[in-house]
């Protein structure tokens, strides 16, 4: 059976599934890297110091800005996390420290289901019962965006803090440590990587929501005063400018799009280069 | 003259319905080095994790029975579990080094989260620790590696420094050797006898040279129950159970 020729075959079949499978990867990959090529050739241009710092052109000027929508993103987003994140990461410490408690039990079916709502729905869901009490504000956007960032981050620190093994806990136990401390001083930083990577990603998917805020934070021509006012943001604003027509105006929403996008990145590159700077202080 | 340190009265344990651990007695002296032999799943990490209050630990896990440190109850309901622990060290099976933490931190956290915090202290406490687990000379130079960046043998006496490092009086074993070469375990071996100054060891084992080794006692079980419990010289000479004889000699 050992014959050279079987091995020779058995070789060209290895071969070929390896050069299957990077084909297949390098394609997955295409349409990213056109996204960052279209965007970065059609935004790049628009891009200068009053992008940054003024407000949205009428459709027949040639200047201005989108600040008022960055400011308005980072407000909305920043207050989401700011609150979502660590409740996000208490609610997976407890979904997977508890598996069998009751109430664990109903609130990961509650997760499970929120994560496969439509963040539209959501939107819906906060202006029916908050924007028709209370109006269009910031805090209205931060709280459908928190609505879609807790099953997320939750979910991933659930799974995440299930990977680590029992034992690992009962080392920390045996070692005379109460239980929460094992928890939150052990298992927590040693997984810390893994826990970011989830909130980067949930942060990035609330980053670029769109349909959620046209129907809580609305949106705003200027900057807006306090957080309980109509807020502009930039998904908002790449929405409405580039279905404009005007041409300005487009090339605004590709401005846009481009900041969001390096947005996204720079956070990414931000919480990882900060892991990095403690890892090497605490291993040192 | 005898001095009880430990001592076990009516010993049984569940993991749901099934029971593991059946009326088991036992009286352990202190500075002893007491080995736990017996078949695959008779119930010897059962036995000494009810020593340290991790079976409750486990998901539908209980136990009925007294167990005594210095004439104290740990089961009493005024006692904190997490006291005992620190007073009764353990060493796993598998080496499990905290992920994510630097060879130093691992041995330091228990200090550390404990309350000590000066840095002088620390360092002395864990060079010392690490020279008793006989692992100083290697890691001495990178200390603030990874603990899983050292091999399967060096790990477990990492892990072995950390269960000495917060100076507890008990230290149980759980087939702590099971991992290591030939040359650690004789490390690890030549540690308890030295250790058997300060501390009390219960160390489980399925290597019948090296219960004869190490112990001064013997705790056989068969069936989640104390079949013989004996000075090792006669465990291994003249034991009183013929199921001991046929488990010595192999005809188990
Ligand atoms: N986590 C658990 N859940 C349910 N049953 C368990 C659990 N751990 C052990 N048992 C059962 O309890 C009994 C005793 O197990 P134990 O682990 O104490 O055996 P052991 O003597 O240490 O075996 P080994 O030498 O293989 O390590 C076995 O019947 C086992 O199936
Ligand atoms: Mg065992």
């Amino acid at each position: 059976m050992n014959r050279p020729f079987f091995y020779q075959v058995r070789k060209f079949y290895n071969k070929s599934i390896l050069l299957l499978i990077f084909l297949l990867s390098f394609i997955a990959c295409v349409p990213f890297f056109f996204i960052v090529f279209f965007v970065f050739q059609k935004g790049l241009g628009v891009l200068n110091l009053s992008f940054f710092t003024q407000l949205p052109p009428t459709p027949d000027e040639n200047y201005g800005g989108l600040a008022n929508g960055m400011v308005g993103s980072l407000k909305i987003v920043g207050l989401a996390c700011l609150l979502g994140v660590p409740w996000a990461l208490f609610l997976g410490v407890f979904l997977s420290e508890k598996p069998q408690h009751k109430i664990a039990q109903s609130l990961r079916f509650v997760v499970d289901l929120s994560i496969s709502v439509p963040s539209i729905v959501i939107g819906i869901f906060v202006y029916s019962f908050l924007v028709s009490l209370f109006g269009f504000s910031a805090y209205a956007g931060s709280f459908a965006l928190l609505m879609i960032l807790i099953p997320i981050v939750a979910k991933s620190t659930e799974e995440i803090l299930k990977m680590i093994p029992h034992h690992i806990r009962e080392a920390g136990l045996a070692l005379g440590i109460p239980k929460w401390k094992v928890i939150f001083r052990i298992i927590l930083p040693g997984t810390l990587t893994m826990l970011l990577s989830g909130v980067i990603l949930a942060l990035a998917r609330i980053a670029g929501e769109t349909a959620p805020l046209l129907f809580t934070a609305l949106g705003n021509h200027f900057f807006s005063k306090s957080l309980g006012e109509p807020t502009a943001t930039l998904p908002v604003q790449i929405y409405e400018f580039s279905k404009s027509g005007f041409p300005n105006l487009e090339n605004m929403a590709w401005g846009g799009a481009l900041v969001l996008i390096s947005f996204v990145f720079l956070i990414n590159f931000g919480i990882r280069f900060f892991l990095f700077l403690l890892r090497s202080r605490n291993l040192s | 003259m005898k001095k009880t340190l430990i001592e076990v009265k009516n010993l049984s344990a569940w993991f749901k319905k099934n029971q593991a651990l059946s009326e088991v007695n036992v009286e352990i002296e202190k500075n002893k080095v007491v080995a736990i032999i017996g078949p695959s799943g008779c119930g010897k990490s059962t036995f000494i994790r009810c020593l340290n209050r991790l079976h409750e630990e486990v998901e539908g896990a209980f136990l009925k029975g007294e167990v005594l440190l210095e004439g104290k109850n740990i089961y009493d309901s005024s006692e904190d579990p997490a006291l005992i622990r620190r007073k009764i060290g353990m060493v796993f099976q598998k080496p499990n080094p905290f992920p994510g933490m630097s060879i130093y931190d691992n041995v330091a956290i228990g200090l550390r989260l404990n309350g000590m915090k000066k840095r002088s202290l620390l360092d002395e406490r864990i060079e010392q620790s690490l020279r008793s687990a006989g692992l100083w000379k290697e890691v001495k130079d990178r200390l603030n590696y990874s603990g899983l960046s050292l091999s399967g043998g060096q790990q477990q006496r990492l892990c072995i420094a950390r269960a000495l490092a917060i100076q507890p009086f008990v230290i149980l074993m759980d087939e702590p050797t099971s991992a290591l070469d030939p040359v650690s375990t004789g490390w690890v071996e030549e540690l308890l006898q030295k250790l058997k100054k300060q501390v009390t060891v219960v160390i489980v084992t399925h290597n019948m040279q090296q219960a004869a080794r190490v112990s001064d006692r013997i705790a056989f079980f068969i069936d989640g129950k104390l079949i013989e419990y004996n000075k090792t010289s006669r465990f291994f000479t003249k034991p009183e159970s013929p199921k001991s004889e046929d488990y010595i000699t192999g005809r188990f």
